[in-house]
């Protein structure tokens, strides 16, 4: 394709929008007011993962061993364990180090009521680990793999937790993809109308177009500026106004609601924004390009 | 050269608008399609232009058989036909310079091309004084040369005028007359639809006549005769 082409392709474009400047500027508001709500969603969603895997890395298994084992084979059945890919992390406690954390939660200014069993850990065979997984909703293949191997006696887990936070986790995928989808379809429907008209203006241009042997390529490209350039419009818009509207809001939030915030750590702007900006720009032009091109075609029938 | 052989052609909605056509159009000839509404002379336009099949027979233009080829290729066929219609359709928007270089800029020819091509061609059509001019400040003969400098820019082998003088007075209308001649003379075939049987008589070229879709004279250097 030629500089010149191209130029001029931007230029049409760019005159189909100010030739009908209102429909343009309709479609652009939606599509900022869709994208503006994917915004707020996608910050609300990202900031609700945020916590739900915050509490993930704080839900563990622990793992009791037989009795009959030793520290070192213990340890080496950790190691195995260690190997499984759903694991994040392991914490090893020996029964010594449990008997010492027991004293100081339950006999703490009792110390002497503790003497009695001084040569005698009634934690003994007490050793475990403390598993972490990457992902919550692992747990239970990994509590099934764990209750099978050798040597374990007992595996501990919080199975409500786990499955509270898959099904809230669940539950906010579904409603952002439901959402998203409604908001797609509506900017959809927006831009393929405002691409309408703007080729009812142009028809006769495109009827001469056709007779002088322009390729759809050619007849297209005008229209798939124009449904880009609003795309890219309604996309830059609501990140502006979310960049603001988000710093304010985390800042009022931390500085009025205190138990919020010790709750709920936001994710600071610089993290998410360099992604929402991606996704929206990547929204903007997709809708703008398929509802456009999509549109034209059947304009083009030759 | 064109050679259209047992063309049919009936719509969908049942109208036969061409029976059983068999034209030959040598290189660089100039003809006359004649005959009242309804006769099947658009329909045959719209043929050669590819804008509609037949629903059976054989077109070929210039050694490329319409009926074999593939849509891609209509852009590109196209290129060698320039066509010129009753109504102008000019772009109003647009100065006279730009309706003719805008023929080249849809087929991407460079814009050097355009600046060598665009005021030879305005020369040759009479208007190189208005190539700033809108369409809406020129007469209807000066808009007429305008498409037709817009159809001959990408210099086609064929030349397909629908009504070229419908909307004119008659001064303009030879006028408009004598320039396609003038473009036949240098080479290109100009394929002329027309009801005025004035503008037939004068002009002594070949002329096909046709009645509800069929073809009933075809003659050399003919003149009509009002009913």
């Amino acid at each position: 394709m030629r500089i010149s082409t191209f130029w001029y392709c931007l230029k049409e474009g760019v005159k189909n929008i100010c030739r009908n400047v209102w429909f343009s500027l309709a479609s652009v508001a939606t599509i900022s007011a869709c994208i503006f709500l994917f915004c707020l969603f996608f910050s609300i969603i990202v900031n609700i993962q945020h916590v739900v895997k915050n509490a993930e890395g704080t839900i563990g298994i622990t793992v009791f061993f037989d009795e009959e084992l030793s520290e070192e084979q213990i340890r080496e059945l950790g190691t195995q364990i260690g190997e499984m890919p759903q694991i994040s992390d392991m914490e090893f406690t020996s029964a010594q180090e449990a008997w010492e954390s027991m004293k100081s939660d339950y006999f703490a200014g009792h110390e002497e009521l503790a003497e009695g069993f001084a040569d005698d850990n009634p934690l003994a065979g007490s050793a475990s680990y403390q598993i972490f997984l990457r992902d919550i909703t692992t747990q239970d293949q990994v509590v099934e793999a764990l209750e099978q191997t050798p040597g374990v006696r007992q595996v501990n887990y919080s199975n409500s937790a786990a499955e509270g936070l898959s099904s809230f986790n669940a539950i906010i995928g579904i409603l952002s993809f439901v959402i998203i989808g409604v908001l797609l379809a509506v900017s959809v429907f927006l831009i393929s109308n405002t691409i309408n008209v703007a080729a009812s203006f142009r028809k006769n241009e495109n009827e001469i177009m056709r007779y002088i042997g322009a390729t759809n390529y050619m007849i297209r490209a005008p229209f798939v500026v124009e449904g880009l350039v609003i795309g890219l419009m309604g996309a830059v818009l609501p990140l502006i106004g979310m960049y603001f509207l988000y710093l304010r809001a985390v800042g009022y939030l931390a500085a009025r609601f205190q138990i919020i915030s010790r709750i709920f750590q936001f994710l600071p702007l610089s993290q998410i924004f360099p992604y929402m900006t991606a996704v929206a720009v990547l929204l903007g032009l997709g809708i703008g390009f398929f509802a456009s091109f999509f549109t034209i075609r059947k304009h083009l029938k030759v | 050269m064109i050679e259209i052989t047992n063309v049919y052609k009936t719509y969908d909605t049942g109208n036969k608008a061409l029976r059983n056509i068999n034209i030959t159009i040598e290189d660089g000839e100039f003809v006359f399609i004649i005959g009242r509404s309804g006769s099947g002379k658009s329909t045959l336009l719209k043929l050669l232009l590819k804008e509609v099949e037949p629903t059976s027979g054989k077109i070929v233009v210039n050694d490329m058989n319409l009926g074999k080829m593939p849509r891609r290729y209509v852009p590109k066929y196209r290129r060698r036909l320039g066509v010129v219609f009753q109504d102008f359709r000019l772009l109003k928007d647009r100065n006279v310079y730009e309706n003719v270089a805008f023929a080249q800029r849809v087929i991407g020819a460079s814009p050097r091309k355009m600046r060598e091509r665009v005021p030879s061609m305005l020369q040759m059509v009479g208007l190189s004084s208005k190539y700033k001019s809108f369409p809406q400040q020129l007469s209807g003969g000066e808009q007429q040369r305008v498409a037709i400098a817009r159809a001959l820019i990408n210099r086609p082998e064929v030349l397909l005028a629908d009504e070229p003088t419908g909307n004119l007075d008659h001064h303009n209308a030879i006028e408009i007359m004598k320039l396609l001649d003038k473009i036949n003379r240098m080479g290109t075939t100009v394929i002329v639809v027309t009801h005025s049987n004035e503008l037939v008589n004068l002009m002594r070229r070949r002329v096909i006549t046709m009645d509800r879709g069929c073809i009933v004279s075809d003659e050399e250097g003919g003149a009509v005769h009002e009913d």
